[in-house]
């Protein structure tokens, strides 16, 4: 890539900053150049964060619906999976999709709870319901 | 604040880890660039990891294994590092301020996730991250994150989440600094020893890494169905794990092209200059397979699995071409 192509198209994603790019200048020497980002990198992080984003949409509306525990729409929102969720909080798998219901989530204790909101970065108030 | 603290120059690197460690280096008086300390280590790499899930999708790696870059240049470099890390996170923040209250500048693996300085959009749960702390003010860590072009701060108790993160490639509070540095001049040997040590990692005889590891990626690409939204996912992790903030890798054949042109000079071998300006048309490849699966994902043109898989291919063969002559070239 030469300098005059680094891109500069503003990837939103970037939230402003600028990343570091490798590019070779006019006399032929490859040098670090601020770029602001290009389009096709948008488009791949956006796909991806609209997918999480669908998820904890997909979720809430289940939890209003009264078929998940807030636990799922919290899980979501935070960007995990039940395999992480199950690392982050030190709960097997299978439990913690017990505890996506919200009949066995109603009946945990706040020391169960707890587990849940040190992995998510919540308190036990916020975990109980949806914000 | 220390002294340490007061002398660090903080440099905008393109990878978290070769950033990390060439500012370290040249804070204690070794004069490598990011490219060169990412050459030197032999860090370019291709791994297909299916069985390493992130939110579902499989781990493609365009780098050498956490951790690699820093340790391959232990032996170039005649350095020795100190690594620990830590069963309690109380343990581990004592430590790093103690480290800190010595004036040691301080490397760390951290999450991405739960660093609030990164920009929502990238904050995702990738445990291998790197990142250089050099002081604390009040409650306050100062950060020398490489990916960014200026110094961050992060309140105490946010990085030690992020230390602590758990999950694949969980950090476990490592941390790093030099224990001592005898040699700060770099052999043409050295740089010889290690684009050899880089053709092999390219030319492995097993097929997840490497040129093969292109070709086993491509075989299962070839295999997702077309138009559905899994296989738009797919595609788009496989140019989300190339481009973006702290893996960035067909980046990582620009940075090696910097690094083979540095190489002509130092291992006196002029030939080198001639393969970097190769290695960017590969480079350039690379960022035309990325335009060609972002058009997909965004719906410009169908989702075809199959075209990504051909382009795949066509770039690990010419990979492989490339390394099997610059094998030969630096016999």
């Amino acid at each position: 890539m030469d300098l005059d192509n680094v891109p500069q198209e503003g990837n939103a994603t970037l939230g402003g900053h600028r990343k570091a790019v490798y590019a070779r200048d006019a006399s032929g020497r490859i040098v670090i150049a601020p770029s602001k980002g290009w389009e096709a990198e948008e488009i791949v992080t956006s796909n991806a964060v609209d997918t999480l984003q669908a998820l904890a949409e997909a979720a809430r509306q289940r939890v209003q619906a009264g078929a998940a525990s807030p636990l799922e729409y919290w899980m979501c929102a935070r960007r995990m999976d039940v395999p992480l969720l199950s690392q982050t909080s030190g709960y097997w798998q299978w439990r913690v999709k017990r505890h996506l219901r919200p009949d066995i989530f109603a009946t945990l204790t706040d020391k169960h709870l707890q587990r849940y909101a040190d992995a998510l970065g919540l308190t036990v108030a916020e975990i109980r319901k949806l914000p | 604040m220390n002294s340490h603290a007061a002398t660090f120059q903080h440099h905008h690197a393109a990878h978290c880890e070769s950033g990390v460690i060439s500012n370290l280096l040249r804070h204690h008086g070794v004069p490598v660039t990011e490219s060169l300390a990412f050459g030197l280590s032999g860090g370019l790499a291709f791994a297909y990891l299916p069985f390493i899930k992130i939110n579902g999708l499989p781990l493609i790696a365009y780098r050498s294994l956490p951790r690699a870059i820093i340790k391959g240049l232990l032996a170039p470099l005649a350095t020795r590092f100190r690594f620990e890390t830590f069963r309690s996170p109380q343990a581990g923040a004592k430590r790093l301020d103690d480290l800190l209250a010595q004036g040691q500048i301080v490397g760390l693996q951290t999450s991405v996730y739960w660093l609030p300085y990164f920009p929502p959009d990238m904050r995702f749960h990738f445990n291998a991250h790197n990142l250089l702390v050099y002081g604390k003010e009040g409650d306050e860590y100062l950060i020398s994150d490489p990916v960014f072009e200026h110094p961050q701060r992060c309140a105490s108790a946010d990085l030690q989440r992020a230390r602590f993160a758990k999950g694949a490639l969980a950090p476990k509070g490592l941390l790093y600094y030099p224990k001592a540095i005898p040699q700060k001049n770099i052999t043409p040997e050295a740089v010889r020893v290690a684009i050899r040590k880089n053709c092999r990692a390219m030319l492995p005889p097993v097929p997840i890494a490497g040129v093969r590891g292109m070709r086993w990626l491509a075989k299962h690409v070839d295999k997702l169905p077309a138009g559905e939204k899994h296989s738009a996912d797919f595609i788009g992790q496989i140019v989300r794990m190339q481009e973006e903030i702290g893996t960035g890798g067909a980046g990582f054949r620009f940075i090696y092209a910097a690094f083979l042109q540095e190489a002509a000079q130092l291992a006196e071998r002029p030939v080198l200059a001639q393969f970097s300006e190769r290695l960017i048309a590969i480079g350039d490849g690379w960022r035309a397979m990325a335009l060609k699966a972002a058009r997909m994902i965004k719906g410009r043109e169908p989702v075809n699995p199959s075209t990504i898989a051909a382009l795949l291919r066509q770039q690990a063969d010419q990979e492989e071409a490339f390394f099997k002559e610059l094998q030969a070239a630096v016999k």
